[in-house]
């Protein structure tokens, strides 16, 4: 089944290709007709704007997540960050300025409560009687002595402290809480270009004081503008380096325009079946242009490559394309479906988006092929395609090299075999980090505003723990107090933490206050009676939007901890939620034993999630490529082999990244599976033309090793400049995710072509050795043109 | 009820007035809406006094539900907003805590609080109206008694309401410290009494949807909803009160809507 099977199937595509060319006007119009119908599809594109994309529906933190808030509060927020100008927040014109933006700040859509120095609502004995009511009430007075007790208050109280104030005293935060009924997907622009507008009236009306913009909900917005940000400043330099690489390299401007026909087709296809299939444009897949192009290119190449080269051979324009298409059919077809299933493998991902990502770059480099051999040649048909028949010399660098190589195979095969090892044992060290505020880069405001807000007020990462008492209105019995605020000491505690935010203080406070503020009274209730009434009745003095359904579920019988921590590493909030949730195990009755739950904790553990389906996805797609090259090659022995250069690539690539970055976040658990289809290709030519060496022409394992870089070498060396060059921009993202994701993805490939020039040659001169298959036969037919 | 008498009749002579004027001078939707107000305000005026046992359902998006139960006895005070006592009995840890409010027409309304388990009454800060009601959907505002002077009013047009012939007025809160912007009422043409009513947010949102069902009759003249389902739309949670045993005619005096009374009331 070896010799005869090139024949039949040549002639069959040779044929194809001629009809191809025959019905040009066919061809091309009807590749019009079909992007154009696809295009319609595009219209059903929308942007998703929210951190929870990178959730599936299963996800345990998610719903851990969802059922939290569904208890308590459903919470977004935006935080409006003022540095007051004379570093004095405790001071008449600045405290004004406060109170107007808390006051239009229940205006903005969505909003559903503001929480602010001002409007905090403290509580004070007098006269026997309790008074609660806004921190700063009404006129604010002038005179330091009145305005002292107000900074008093803010300094002493827990709920403050660290959340809208902190000991500085120069910024402080109005936070507004959103609940988004998430029907309508332009809900985070609107709330986003809301709050922007009133940031702007606000700079207009108080230009003295110092704004920055922060919060979920402004990140969320994020999404959508780093995506479009990127389209502008990645994707135009991507064709630009595609076009000036592809005539550096074509010599030839109607090849490259040609080029450039098929990556717009298959861009726009792309796209538009997207939209059919219903997929939304979110950060991840704003690297899929550049991953489609980037790889549309290839398949590209490889049949103007053979193709200018047959003219150059002196074959007519017709001829040379008849014969393109026949010798790269199959290694193009090949390498399409390996590079899909690469990519096919991100549907394990725990992330919908790297799923969304993984099909629609799969559509794309089935359209890429489709679009090579059919829309590619008949296009070029029509062009005035010339080409300098003075042949250029070969390079004569592989012909060193593998002299290099056959003189020092061991010491090659070794050195491969340790820098493998080397590198293998620096993956592990790679630390996993979701930083979520640190997914944008400081391009962006919302970086620059988010630091900004960490770095003089408090952070944006939260912990939330629901904490369930044994009955309904358990939470007002002293011990369940009294355990609360032990968990609340025992995180206070921690250096990481800035706040948490807990009942507790509300409680003492409540005490105190029934006590004439005798600060012996700042404890908690000593009756569950004592505990409920206070509570009933601090609930019966807070206004509109200021109540405690925030903290207390409707039954009485749960409340919610926030805890407040300093923008860590992932590494280090793992430790810092696993050190509560022990603490609960060993200090609380079972019932207590619960799991914290936020986006930040979801965060925190998506890039183990993500990597512990992926290595089945990535495992699954191995071995389908595997099972594809032994028939495809023919070969079992070759099949396994080609697993070798398959692999290595992607140890290298993360070790070296390991080392030179070590840390990388959810993306990691994508490139293996990505990269996998990509590399694939490289050993798939070089090995098919090494085997077609040694069974075609009789080689021995040195003359097919020549051979094959003779004939792929250069093809090759190109392929891997344009990725390279492709992801490389990609690293240019002012997505983090997508950033690492372009740039690793690069290392990946230059490593996947070392592997292929220097490790596979040596291993097939291990295995192969200098036994000659005598009894292969040449086949007369297939003498290549090419090299 | 001499002066009440009289009132009712200069009422609806300015009614009948009102009503031959506007065959020849239309009525603004302002004049209109007010009109049905009054109207509503004079069918539920002379009912002297009532008690009632009120179960107050509540619910989250989760899906939790938890209970209160609580008994309510309100005094109709001629020429100025109701005074109510409201005795808490579940949950246990707050039972015997009674809540005295006295409502102005004008101005913000009077409020103490007894708390059995410290033997004290204390005042309560009166700038509340628009918080929720002991952790319910429903704003103080919500539950005290609905004063005419409350609102400015437009009548907006008729519309068929669960097979009842209805007005439909929107209100506006004349207290800036409402925590609304607007509501619209949803009034039976024939009872006037409230079917539905929506509440707007300070931002103009749609907040939440209270509905009346199980309306009773008592004394031949006055109607009282058994059911109130509150919804919040936009936190999905929901309150329904329960109403029974509703009683007229107690015999109150003042001086058991007076802080004194909050101690022994039970």
């Amino acid at each position: 089944m070896n010799q005869e099977r090139p024949n039949p199937r040549a002639g069959r595509v040779e044929r194809f290709a001629a009809w191809t060319l025959r019905n040009r006007w066919l061809v091309l119009l009807s590749s019009l007709v079909f992007v154009a119908l696809t295009l319609v599809g595009t219209r059903n594109i929308r942007f998703d704007n929210s951190y929870r994309i990178f959730f599936s529906e299963e996800n345990p933190q998610l719903q851990a997540f969802d059922a939290l808030q569904a208890i308590y509060t459903k919470d977004d927020n935006i935080l409006f960050v003022l540095t007051a100008p004379e570093d004095d927040i405790y001071e008449k014109s600045f405290l004004e300025s406060v109170q107007w933006l808390t006051e239009e700040a229940w205006k903005l859509p969505f909003t559903t409560r503001v929480d602010s120095l001002t409007n905090f609502q403290n509580s004070v004995s007098q006269e026997d009687d309790i008074f609660v009511a806004d921190l700063v009430e009404g006129d604010v007075p002038s005179d330091s002595s009145e305005l002292s007790p107000i900074r008093d208050t803010a300094l002493n109280e827990p709920l403050l402290y660290n959340r809208l104030i902190n000991g500085q005293g120069r910024t402080t935060g109005v936070m507004l809480t959103l609940t988004l009924p998430e029907k309508d997907i332009n809900e985070v622009p609107m709330a986003t270009a809301a709050a922007r507008e009133l940031e702007a009236r606000f700079n207009q009306k108080y230009p003295e004081v110092d704004t920055h913009l922060a919060g979920m909900v402004v990140m969320n917005n994020a999404f959508s503008e780093s995506t479009i940000n990127d389209m502008g400043t990645i994707v135009l330099p991507m064709f630009a380096a595609i076009f000036l690489v592809m005539a550096f390299l074509l010599r030839s401007v109607w090849s490259t325009l040609a080029t450039g026909g098929v990556i717009m087709l298959t861009l726009l296809t792309s796209f538009g079946i997207m939209g059919w299939i219903g997929i939304n444009m979110s950060p991840p897949l704003g690297s899929m242009p550049i991953m489609i192009m980037t790889l549309a290119v290839a398949d590209s190449i490889h049949i103007l490559v053979t193709f200018l080269n047959e003219m150059r051979n002196g074959r007519d324009k017709r001829a040379a394309l008849v014969e393109s298409v026949r010798i790269n059919f199959s290694p193009v077809f090949l390498t399409t479906a390996t590079t899909a299933i690469g990519f096919l493998s991100l549907n394990f991902s725990d992330a919908p988006p790297f799923r969304d990502l993984g099909n629609v770059v799969a559509i794309g480099v089935v359209a890429a092929w489709i679009f090579s051999i059919l829309f590619l040649p008949a296009f070029i048909s029509l062009l005035p395609v010339r080409v300098s028949t003075e042949k250029k010399a070969g390079w004569s660098f592989f012909d060193s090299w593998v002299d290099v190589l056959l003189r020092r195979r061991g010491t090659v095969l070794a050195g491969s075999v340790v820098v493998v090892a080397f590198m293998g044992v620096m993956v592990p060290r790679m630390e996993l980090n979701d930083q979520w505020t640190k997914y944008f880069d400081t391009s962006l405001d919302i970086r620059v505003d988010m630091d900004y807000a960490e770095e003089n007020l408090t952070g944006m990462t939260n912990i939330e723990f629901s904490l369930p008492a044994a009955e309904s209105g358990g939470i007002n019995e002293p011990a369940y107090l009294e355990l609360l605020d032990r968990f609340s000491k025992f995180y206070k505690s921690n250096p990481d933490v800035l706040q948490v935010n807990s009942i507790v203080d509300t409680m003492k406070r409540l005490n105190k206050n029934m006590h004439g503020d005798d600060p012996a009274y700042y404890r908690i209730p000593d009756t569950r009676e004592l505990a409920a009434q206070y509570l009933l009745m601090y609930e019966f003095s807070l206004p509109y939007g200021l109540d405690l359904n925030n903290q207390i579920n409707v039954d009485k019988s749960s409340t919610r901890v926030t805890v407040t921590a300093r923008d860590v590493k992932t590494k280090e909030l793992r430790e810092l939620i696993a050190e509560g949730e022990q603490w609960l195990v060993d200090n609380a009755p079972d019932y207590m034993h619960v799991k914290a739950a936020s986006p930040t904790v979801m965060f925190a553990y998506i890039s183990e999630r993500n990597i512990s389906s992926m290595v089945t996805g990535t495992g699954l797609a191995l071995f389908s490529i595997t099972v594809i090259l032994i028939f495809a090659l023919g070969s079992f022995k070759y099949g396994m082999l080609s697993m070798i250069p398959n692999m290595v690539p992607a140890i290298l690539g993360i070790g070296a990244w390991s080392l030179l970055y070590g840390e990388m976040g959810m993306s990691l658990a994508v490139i293996t599976g990505m990269t996998l289809g990509i590399v694939v290709d490289d050993s798939v030519h070089f090995l098919s033309k090494y085997i077609r060496a040694r069974r075609e022409k009789g080689m021995d394992g040195e003359q097919a090793i020549r051979y094959a870089f003779h004939t792929v070498g250069k093809a090759l060396v190109v392929t891997t400049v344009i990725l390279t060059v492709g992801f490389s921009i990609l690293g240019l993202s002012s997505f983090r995710l997508n950033n690492w994701m372009g740039q690793l993805t690069a290392i990946v490939i230059v490593f996947a072509l070392l592997a292929d020039f220097i490790l596979l040659p040596a291993v097939l001169l291990f295995v192969d050795g200098k036994k000659k298959r005598k009894s292969e036969l040449v086949s007369e037919t297939e003498v290549t043109a090419t090299a | 009820m001499k002066p009440r008498t009289s009132k009712v009749l200069a009422f609806q002579l300015a009614a009948l007035l009102a009503g031959l004027a506007n065959g020849l001078n239309a009525q603004s939707p302002e004049e209109r809406g007010l009109e049905i107000a009054k109207e509503m305000d004079l069918r539920d005026t002379g009912f002297g006094d009532s008690k009632a046992e009120l179960e107050m359902q509540l619910t989250n998006r989760h899906g939790e539900t938890s209970s209160r139960q609580m008994g309510m006895r309100t005094l109709e005070v001629v020429g100025e907003g109701d005074k109510t006592l409201i005795i808490f009995d579940q949950p246990r840890d707050v039972k015997g805590t009674a809540f005295l409010s006295y409502t102005h027409k004008v101005g913000p309304d009077d409020q103490w609080l007894y708390l059995p388990a410290l033997k004290r009454v204390k005042r309560i800060a009166s700038n509340n109206k628009s918080g929720p009601f002991v952790g319910s959907e429903f704003a103080y505002e919500d539950l005290s008694s609905q004063e005419v002077e409350k609102y400015t009013y437009k009548y907006i047009k008729d519309e068929v309401v669960d097979g009842i012939d209805c007005f439909v007025v929107e209100r506006y809160p004349v207290d800036p410290k409402s925590g609304y912007t607007r509501q619209i009422v949803w009034v039976d043409k024939e009872r006037y009494i409230s079917m539905k009513l929506d509440f707007y947010d300070r931002k103009g949102a749609l907040l939440k949807t209270l509905k009346f069902s199980d309306y009773k009759q008592y004394l031949g003249k006055y109607w009282r909803a058994d059911q109130m389902n509150m919804v919040n739309h936009q936190t999905g949670k929901a309150t329904r009160l329960l109403w029974r045993d509703y009683v007229f005619g107690n015999g109150y005096k003042a001086r058991d809507f007076d802080q004194r009374s909050l101690q022994n009331a039970r």
